[in-house]
């Protein structure tokens, strides 16, 4: 009895943090198609928000400090929603339809962000408002004019090599005369600390099987989150549209939905549970500008076991998953074995943690052999991208 | 869709222009934090020139970036008191990206394009693995600064990091002495773990404790929950965790322990890749309490100590710590300029390589000496992390321990030394001990 209970409560506290962040991928892949690469460093954007937020909360005193997730979730929500929203019209919406240019500019943009944590300092914010004011501010200063018609293949180089001049030779200078407090990094290719309220560092022992709370709490933000896009999706009118759009995006548009806002907004859903994601495994594990990259693939396995499209297939995967991995990597089979046995020898083969993992991966290859769609797979007319 | 591309294609190229724009602003400003206070050339014109060779970007750089300001801490000292052989020094950084194979090329580019006299550099035994082909091939000088396994002994590289009986075994010994007989070892999956695990394992077998289990975890998963409970159900009363997890899965190992139930007072847990830096990444909160092994702490009580942090946090910022691998870059550094000082010649690396050997400096540790094995001696500290995520040393080892690469308790290497003063055998990096 104990025994079930353990493996069933630690199973569900693996998958549940596979689920959340797969959840914001299942809509992104799922439903749109795109293959988002950087989904990880939104995820890692979230928890670089709830380090911000804590130490916000630590400077507020001890009791505040208690419940500062209560701001970070929503925060981590809004800020890689709005992250997610600037890489949508900016980036991708040019590459709908075509999956490999996707992936790549998505690559790269995952690098841009991963170092942009690296190095971000006030000197580089300066930088880049500066840029960015100067540039976009020049463009839209310039629409329209003459003067923009004549010249108009020029414009936008000399407008960049401007403002790029002028933004990196005002924060050099700025950096040259303030020094370090203006250069010095804000979070620096080091990791950064986040520490759980006192009341989710704990955890409690019943029946003999050990509830750490920080894993009920992401277990119970998972079913939250759940709950979310269940009524979003089905039960309110945007996510009537959503759903409109992916089945068939023109005619959708001849119904005077509008696509484009749909889009946005579906990629900033996906974004901002990435985000939420980021914000719970920051109580989990470390929180450094590599931290996407811990989760990006685990988090395709699940969408894709599951069935690309259906958020229950990622549901079903996601705990399947951590259940597993969970059962083969702690050695429980061995339990059940007599020693010396070759069922015995085998278990024991794989009864380490990153054996498991390999196991594991045998096992995902083996299944989409059988099932290439994975478990649920979509019927009827393929999604029209 | 197809419409939006026509008039889309243009503005995207502005946007794309845009984003190069800003990556390369993010660029920009990253050479001005790397080489700060580096490639002061100023002098004769004459300078000898070394090379740096670490990870400054993927996931090694969290480590390796404040090895790479203490090298520089180094250089600068010495530059400023007059330099080596009356010649600045002039160090050339290279980035090994975290990637072995990157390493082993920038290592030829620094020993065939750029000239060096020696190179100070590497981190994880795998880039060293890397390496050490390049420079046995060339005959030429590396410097390593970080505790390792143990089990090499290179002609061409110096090891002023800890050998395996200067940190773990001492580590073990005075757990078995103070916190139990029962271990269960976890580690990272690749050559350091598992090559310490054997070792303790030996010295667990000889010295009456008992190994209850050991597992490994990929680098870089942070999902250690069969690892806890593997480790309840196999020390169901408490016992010692011996870890030697790295990087990333460290962080996630401590922050799970604890809600798991297994605090220090119960399951006491000896590091030996956590240092001060680590503390501050993983949070003071989960690691009160634990216990690391290292041969320097920035707690260390001597003067020599309390100039190098001062010197150290003037140079890089007062919320920056000093650790162990930090102080054997600094000790590397300053060990090659008595050879090179006492050869007289930094480029024949014969007579530097001779010189080296017998080189003792005051470090912020304490005295240490450069020994026939090209490894140095060391103290032994063990510290408890206290509520300000500094260590409080609780044992230290009253006299610097010798060095030895082949570990003893280990068959395959059990009298086995290393001696590159002999010349009367085969092959002095590995021969039998006399009366063995």
């Amino acid at each position: 009895m104990t025994f079930l209970l353990e493996s069933i409560f630690n199973g569900t506290s693996i998958g549940a943090v596979l689920l959340l962040a797969a959840l914001g991928l299942a809509i992104v892949f799922g439903i749109m198609g795109v293959i988002n690469l950087a989904h990880g460093e939104l995820m890692m954007l979230g928890a670089y928000t709830t380090f911000v937020v804590q130490n916000a909360f630590r400077a507020l005193g001890d009791s505040w400090f208690d419940w500062y997730l209560l701001v970070a979730v929503p925060l981590a929500f809004a800020l890689a929603a709005g992250v997610g929203v600037m890489l949508e019209r900016s980036v991708i919406r040019y590459l709908y339809g075509r999956p490999l240019e996707t992936l790549l500019a998505t690559w790269g943009v995952s690098l841009i962000l991963q170092q942009l944590v690296r190095s971000i300092s006030w000197q580089m914010t300066l930088q880049i408002a500066l840029f960015c004011l100067l540039f976009f501010g020049g463009m839209w200063l310039l629409k329209g004019r003459t003067i923009a018609q004549r010249w108009h293949a020029w414009v936008t180089p000399v407008l960049l090599v401007l403002s790029l001049g002028i933004g990196i030779t005002t924060g050099l200078a700025v950096g040259g005369a303030a020094g370090l407090a203006v250069t010095k990094p804000w979070f620096g290719a080091q990791g950064v600390d986040v520490t759980a309220p006192s009341w989710l560092r704990a955890g409690v022992n019943l029946l003999g099987v050990q509830f750490p709370f920080v894993r009920l709490f992401i277990i119970a933000l998972t079913a939250v989150c759940l709950v979310a896009i269940y009524l979003f999706l089905l039960r309110s009118q945007w996510g009537l549209r959503i759903r409109a759009v992916t089945q068939n995006r023109s005619m959708s548009a001849c119904l005077g939905i509008p696509t484009q806002t749909v889009d946005a907004l579906t990629f900033a859903l996906g974004s901002g549970l990435a985000g939420i994601a980021g914000c719970a495994i920051s109580l989990l594990g470390s929180v450094s500008p590599n931290t996407g990259q811990n989760y990006i693939v685990d988090a395709f396995m699940v969408v894709v076991v599951g069935g690309v499209g259906k958020i229950v297939g990622s549901i079903v995967a996601a705990l399947g998953i951590g259940f597993v991995n969970y059962v083969i990597g702690s050695g429980l089979f061995t339990r059940f074995l007599a020693p010396g046995t070759g069922l015995y020898d085998f278990f024991e083969f794989f009864a380490s943690t990153s054996m498991a993992r390999v196991m594991v991966f045998i096992l995902i290859i083996t299944f989409l052999q059988i099932r290439p769609a994975g478990l649920f797979p979509q019927k009827g007319r393929t999604v029209d991208a | 869709m197809a419409q939006q591309f026509g008039l889309g294609r243009r503005k995207f190229i502005v946007y794309g222009s845009a984003a190069l724009g800003t990556s390369l602003l993010i660029k920009g400003c990253a050479p001005a934090t790397d080489t700060g206070g580096g490639g002061t050339t100023a002098g004769s014109g004459e300078t000898i020139k070394v090379g740096i060779l670490h990870s400054l970007s993927g996931t090694m750089a969290i480590s390796e970036k404040s090895v790479v300001d203490a090298t520089q801490l180094a250089i600068d000292e010495i530059n400023s008191a007059g330099g080596v052989l009356g010649k600045q020094i002039e160090p050339i950084l290279e980035d090994g990206a975290s990637d072995w194979p990157t390493f082993a090329e920038k290592a030829t580019k620094l020993i065939d394009q750029d000239n060096v006299v020696v190179v100070f550099g590497c981190w994880t035994s795998a880039s060293r693995k890397a390496v050490l082909p390049v420079f046995e091939a060339k005959n030429h000088m590396l410097w390593y600064p970080v505790q390792y396994e143990g089990q090499e002994c290179s002609k061409n590289i110096f090891y002023t990091g800890a050998a395996p009986n200067q940190q773990i075994e001492p580590a073990v010994d005075w757990l078995l002495e103070n916190k139990g007989k029962k271990f269960f070892l976890v580690g990272s999956d690749y050559v350091f773990p598992r090559t310490a695990n054997t070792i303790i394992k030996a010295q667990l077998a000889a010295k009456g404790g008992e190994t209850v289990g050991e597992d490994y975890l990929p680098l870089g998963s942070i999902e250690v929950t069969p690892i806890i409970t593997k480790i309840r159900s196999a020390l169901p009363d408490g016992g010692v965790i011996f870890n030697t997890l790295n990087g990333d899965s460290n962080v996630a190992f401590f922050k799970q322990l604890q809600g798991a139930g297994l605090t220090p007072d119960k399951y006491p847990t000896m590091s030996v890749s956590i240092a001060e830096e680590e503390v501050q990444a993983i949070g003071v909160e989960y690691l009160k309490g634990h216990y690391a092994a290292w041969n320097y702490f920035m707690t260390v009580d001597t003067p020599q100590n309390k100039t190098f942090v001062e010197a150290f946090k003037a140079k890089f910022g007062q919320n920056r710590v000093t650790n162990d691998p930090m102080e054997s870059a600094y000790i590397g550094v300053n060990l090659w300029k008595q050879a090179v000082e006492q050869a007289g010649t930094a480029d024949d690396l014969e007579k530097v390589r001779q010189a080296a050997i017998g080189q003792a400096f005051d470090a912020p540790q304490g005295p240490v000496k450069m020994f026939p094995n090209h490894h140095i001696s060391q103290t032994v500290r063990i510290g408890e992390v206290g509520d300000d995520g500094l260590f409080k040393i609780v044992y230290a080892t009253p006299q610097p321990v010798d060095p030895l690469p082949w570990n003893q308790f280990v068959a395959e290497t059990k009298g086995f030394t290393c001696d590159w003063t002999r010349t009367d055998v085969e092959n002095p990096g590995q021969f039998r001990m006399e009366g063995s």
